[in-house]
């Protein structure tokens, strides 16, 4: 049912439409994390930037246990004691990127919802790429598909311009009718 | 099948035939490649497991408190890395409030019991009291506790949920890594043949 919705956008927005839509689309899922950021711990901090730090930190670390959700929206207690430890290092005077490496360090590349490219996590950073392709690939293919006129045959012409005379007069003669 | 067709507009007629043929596989190949995604995601592999960043690290610098886990109200302990190295040793987090923990509980004494593998406790975001209580009514199989009331220890052991056990070597290198309960397949498949290669049994 969405495919042939899909479709018959395909022809009324044209390519650039489709291009349009599915950016805006890719868009809105890349902010998604940062708007899933809810739960409010009160803490201090010592310096003004930090709490902007602080927020832009538990919102790019992936919660352990709950897998799909960052730190900052998770109501896990795991969750809440990285929340603590972030603050803690923040304190103790790290830079973003030390923080975020000594959490990979003890719990590995799955809690950095930015994952660094490696052989093992290609395959992860290929996909969206590989699937864009393929996208427009398909897109294009089906934009230069255009439905073809095809041929009357000599009978069929005749046919047809039979009709249209036809339908031609009739529609002279219900005017003549009506006035 | 009818007879060979011959001539360029034969062949023409041929090939969109085929081109059509082959999209009615379409859908089959969209049904394959959905298949064997879905396979790799649900049954190869635990998806709760993951890989620990710890392996074949050595097990983290500590100070923590032994847990009076008789309540004797002695003198406090405590413990450091150190009281960890010089032989294999498995480390255990555990807690209270932990249902698997009661559940491998039994595990963890049989192992203690019939293969003499010490067991250090981390007594997990818990109070000591309650742990007093548990260990009392349950049994206590562990060398000894420490206490990591607030979960800090917890953090450097990448532990994101009790119980999780460690296997550590004489050195204090961790050579394995259980998220969730040590049950006997466990035991059978993952702790045994690795104690065996590391040669525990034949001290």
């Amino acid at each position: 049912m969405r495919c042939a919705v899909f479709f018959r956008a395909s022809r009324s927005l044209g390519v650039f439409g489709i291009l349009y839509l599915l950016v805006s689309a890719v868009g809105g899922l890349v902010s998604l994390p940062v708007m899933a950021a809810s739960t409010v711990d009160t803490f201090s901090f010592v310096a003004p930037d930090h709490e902007e730090r602080y927020r832009g930190l538990i919102a790019e670390i992936r919660c352990p246990k709950c897998q799909n959700v960052n730190i900052a929206g998770s109501d896990a207690p795991i969750a809440k004691d990285l929340r603590v430890t972030v603050h803690r290092l923040l304190s103790d005077g790290m830079s973003d990127q030390e923080i975020l490496d000594f959490l990979q360090a003890r719990y590995g590349d799955f809690v950095l919802y930015d994952p660094p490219m490696r052989s093992n996590t290609l395959v992860l950073w290929l996909m969206p790429l590989l699937g864009f392709v393929l996208v427009i690939g398909i897109v294009l293919r089906m934009a230069r598909r255009v439905p073809q006129a095809s041929e009357l045959s000599a009978d069929d012409a005749l046919k047809l311009q039979g009709l249209l005379d036809r339908s031609a007069l009739g529609d002279r003669s219900t005017t003549e009718n009506n006035t | 099948m009818p007879e060979q067709p011959s001539g360029a507009q034969a062949t023409g007629v041929d090939a969109t035939e085929s081109f059509g043929r082959g999209r009615l596989f379409l859908p089959l190949l969209v049904f394959a490649v959905i298949a064997v995604v879905g396979f790799i995601g649900f049954y190869l592999g635990d998806r709760k497991q993951l890989p620990s960043a710890l392996l074949d690290k050595p097990f983290p610098e500590f100070r923590a408190r032994i847990l009076d886990s008789q309540a004797t109200g002695g003198p406090e302990r405590f413990a450091t890395r150190a009281d960890l190295l010089g032989r294999i040793v498995l480390v255990n987090v555990w807690a209270t409030w932990c249902p698997t923990c009661r559940a491998e509980h039994n595990e963890l004494a049989r192992i203690a019991e019939s293969y003499g593998l010490p067991i250090i406790g981390v007594n997990y975001k818990d109070r000591p009291e309650l742990a007093q209580q548990w260990l009392a009514r349950y049994g206590d199989p562990y060398d000894f506790h420490i206490e990591d009331l607030d979960g800090q220890l917890g953090i450097e052991l990448g532990v994101y949920g009790a119980p999780e056990s460690f296997l550590l070597n004489a050195e204090g290198r961790i050579v394995y890594k259980r998220v969730g309960d040590i049950n006997p397949r466990i035991w059978q498949n993952e702790l045994l043949p690795r104690l065996t290669a590391m040669e525990f049994f034949n001290r």
